[in-house]
C-alpha cells in the first residue's frame, strides 16, 4: 500500500509529530514518502529523509506553502494524491485544516485522529473527549485519508537516508492569504511535544502567580501548560490550554497544580506517563488518576518543591 | 448579506456518557441533548454580524433527526431569522454526508458567509466545515478567534500552535469557530416566544441528491482504558524521592 505522509514544520525545523505519525504510516504497510511543502525548507526535507522508514521526500518548495494555507496545501496534496493508497498528517492544527479538504475532493470519509492502527484497513479513534473509543473500518478498494494523533504513537527512529526529489508547486487556488502571524515567544518546550508539563487551573488565582510554576518548569526543562477554568478566568492565553478544546498532550510526567480535573481537563492529559495532582481539594476528581497526589495548599507546596527540587541539584 | 449557520444537536456538555454494554456504541436514551458549544458561538457570531449591520439574514441550518428542531429553535430564539432541518430519520450521518448536503444549501440560498462549529462534541472529527470549503471551492478560517468583514473580504484570526494566525479570505467563504471568538448570549423569554412563529423548512437528504449512508463501518465502541491512581504522598520531599527513585521519570 502506497502511503503519503504529509510533514509537519515550521519550515525551520521537523516537528516529532512527523515521526510519530510516521510509525502509523509504517504500520499500513508501505512504501511511505514523506511530503515537505514549506518555504525554503531544504534543512527540514533533510531531517525528514532521516526518519526511518521513509523511502523518499517529496520537497515542495514554494512562498505559497511558507504558512500552511488550506486551500494551497490541498490542491498539492490533491495533485500526488493519485499514486497513493492512503494519506496521513499529524492532527495539528494546519493538518487538520488541510486534510478534510483532501478527503472530501476525493470522495472519502476521514478518519480524525487515529490513536491505533488494528489492521491495515481499521483504526481506533477516541470520541466523546476520549469517553469512548470507537473502532472504524475502512471499505476495500476506498483511498485512506486519516490524521494521527502523534502522542499515541512512539516516534520513527532517525536512522533513514531516504533520498530528496523535488516537485514542483501545484497551482494555487488564490482563494486566501496570510497576513500576519503572532506567536507566543517562550524559551521553554512546546507543549504538545514537552517531556515533562506542569500545568496551572483556577487555584492559581491569578495569572501573576504562574510564575510559582514557570520556576519549578525551568528546573524541570517541562512546557507550562493550564486548564480551560485559567485560561477563561484570563490568567493565561488560550495557547496554555491542556483539554479537550485545547492541546491534546502526553509527557513523561504531568504536574497539575490547583487543577481540579474536569472531564475536558482529563481528556487532554490522562495519557501522561505519570500524573502528579497538587490539591488543597482531597475530593478533587484529578486525584482519581494521579499517580501521586498531595492534598496541600499549592502556595505552600510549590515553593517547596522549588527548595527540594533546587535541593537536589535540578 | 446571507449568513448560513450550521448547528448539531449532540449529549450535552455537561452530561458523563456511557458506552452501551454491547459495545455497538454510546447510550443516547433519556440523555440531555443540547446544540453543540462550538455551534452555539456560531450562532452567536452571525447574530453579532447581524447587529452590526453586516448581515442581513441569518439561516440555522442542521441535518440530523426530527428532534433537531428544537436545537434549531434555541438558534431562531437566540436570533436567527429561520431555520432548515434536513430530517435524517434517526440514521447517523458522517462529516463528508453533512458537507455535501450543506453544500447543496448554500448553492440554493448564496449565502456570502458560512460559520460552524470547528467540530461536534460528540464524534470529534472536525472535518464538515473544511469539507464543505472544498466541495465550494470556498476559502476557509478554521479556529477563528475573530472574524471582521470588510467588503468582499473577511479577516479571520485562527487559534494555531503557539498563538494566532491571520489569514484574509475572499468572500464567500467558510468560518469554523474556536472557543474565544464570543461568549454567545441566552435567549430571552420573549425571543423564545416570537421564534415559535420563525419558520423552519422541512428537507430530507434525497431532497439533495445525497445518499446518506455512511461510508465507514463501525466495529465497536469500548470504554478507554481506565487509569488506575490514587496514591497519594505526604510531602514534597516524599513527591520528589519517589519521582526520582520510583517512577523515574525526573
Amino acid at each position: 500500500m502506497a502511503v503519503l505522509l504529509i510533514a509537519e514544520h515550521d519550515n525551520k525545523s521537523l516537528k516529532d509529530s512527523t515521526s510519530k505519525a510516521m510509525t502509523a504510516a509504517i504500520a499500513l504497510g508501505g512504501p511511505v514518502d514523506i511530503l515537505v511543502a514549506g518555504h525554503s525548507v531544504r534543512s527540514v526535507a533533510d531531517a525528514a529523509a532521516k526518519i526511518a522508514g521513509a523511502s523518499k521526500v517529496l520537497l515542495a518548495d514554494d512562498t505559497q506553502y511558507a504558512h500552511q494555507l488550506a486551500e494551497n496545501m490541498a490542491a498539492l496534496i490533491l495533485e500526488l494524491s493519485g499514486k497513493y493508497d492512503a494519506i496521513l498528517t499529524p492532527a495539528s492544527p494546519s493538518g487538520k485544516s488541510y486534510m478534510p479538504r483532501v478527503a472530501a475532493a476525493l470522495d472519502v470519509q476521514q478518519i480524525s485522529e487515529i490513536v491505533s492502527v488494528d489492521a491495515t484497513d481499521t483504526f481506533t479513534r477516541p470520541i466523546y473527549a476520549g469517553n469512548a473509543m470507537q473502532q472504524v473500518q475502512v471499505p476495500s478498494g476506498t483511498k485512506k485519508v486519516i490524521t494521527v494523533r502523534p502522542t499515541a504513537f512512539k516516534a520513527a527512529e532517525l536512522s533513514g537516508t531516504a533520498a530528496i526529489e523535488t516537485i514542483g508547486a501545484a497551482k494555487g487556488p488564490g482563494l486566501s492569504e496570510f497576513v500576519r502571524e503572532e506567536l507566543s515567544k517562550s524559551e521553554r518546550p512546546e507543549l504538545a511535544g514537552a517531556r515533562v508539563v506542569v500545568s496551572g487551573g483556577r487555584g492559581m488565582q491569578s495569572g501573576e502567580n504562574f510564575h510559582l510554576l514557570e520556576k519549578i518548569a525551568d528546573r524541570l526543562k517541562a512546557a507550562v501548560g493550564a486548564s480551560r477554568a485559567a485560561v477563561d478566568a484570563g490568567f493565561v492565553p488560550n495557547d496554555y490550554q491542556v483539554g479537550q478544546t485545547g492541546k491534546i498532550v502526553a509527557p513523561e510526567l504531568y504536574i497539575a497544580v490547583g487543577i481540579s480535573g474536569a472531564i475536558q481537563h482529563l481528556a487532554g492529559m490522562k495519557d501522561s506517563k505519570v500524573i502528579v495532582a497538587i490539591n488543597k481539594d482531597e475530593e478533587a476528581p484529578i486525584f482519581q488518576v494521579a499517580d501521586y497526589g498531595l492534598v496541600a495548599d499549592l502556595f505552600k507546596a510549590v515553593p517547596e518543591l522549588d527548595e527540594e527540587l533546587k535541593k537536589q541539584g535540578y | 448579506m446571507k449568513v448560513l449557520v450550521a448547528i448539531k444537536r449532540v449529549v450535552d456538555y455537561n452530561v458523563k456518557i456511557r458506552v452501551k454494554a454491547d459495545q455497538t456504541g454510546v447510550d443516547l436514551a433519556n440523555v440531555k441533548m443540547s446544540m453543540n458549544p462550538f455551534d452555539e458561538i456560531g450562532v452567536e457570531e452571525a447574530i453579532r454580524l447581524k447587529e452590526k449591520g453586516v448581515v442581513t439574514e441569518i439561516i440555522a441550518v442542521s441535518v440530523g433527526p426530527k428532534e433537531t428542531q428544537e436545537t434549531i429553535r434555541t438558534a431562531l430564539a437566540m436570533g436567527a431569522d429561520r431555520g432548515i432541518l434536513v430530517n435524517t430519520g434517526g440514521q447517523d450521518v458522517e462529516p463528508l454526508t453533512v458537507a455535501k448536503i450543506l453544500a447543496a444549501i448554500a448553492k440554493a440560498e448564496g449565502p456570502q458567509l458560512v460559520i460552524l462549529g470547528k467540530q461536534a462534541i460528540d464524534d470529534d472529527c472536525n472535518q464538515t466545515g473544511q469539507m464543505l470549503a472544498q466541495l465550494m471551492g470556498w476559502p476557509q478560517g478554521t479556529f477563528a478567534s475573530k472574524v471582521v468583514i470588510d467588503g468582499d473580504k473577511a479577516e479571520v484570526t485562527r487559534e494555531v500552535d503557539g498563538g494566532l494566525q491571520t489569514v484574509c479570505l475572499k468572500l464567500p467563504a467558510i468560518v469554523t469557530t474556536d472557543l474565544r471568538l464570543n461568549e454567545p448570549r441566552y435567549a430571552s423569554l420573549p425571543n423564545i416566544m416570537k421564534a415559535k412563529k420563525k419558520p423552519i423548512d422541512e428537507k430530507s437528504p434525497a431532497d439533495f441528491g445525497v445518499d446518506a449512508a455512511p461510508r465507514l463501518k463501525v466495529l465497536k465502541v469500548s470504554e478507554p482504558a481506565k487509569r488506575i491512581g490514587g496514591t497519594k504522598v505526604k510531602s514534597v520531599q516524599e513527591l520528589v524521592e519517589k519521582l526520582k527513585n520510583e517512577a523515574g521519570v525526573i
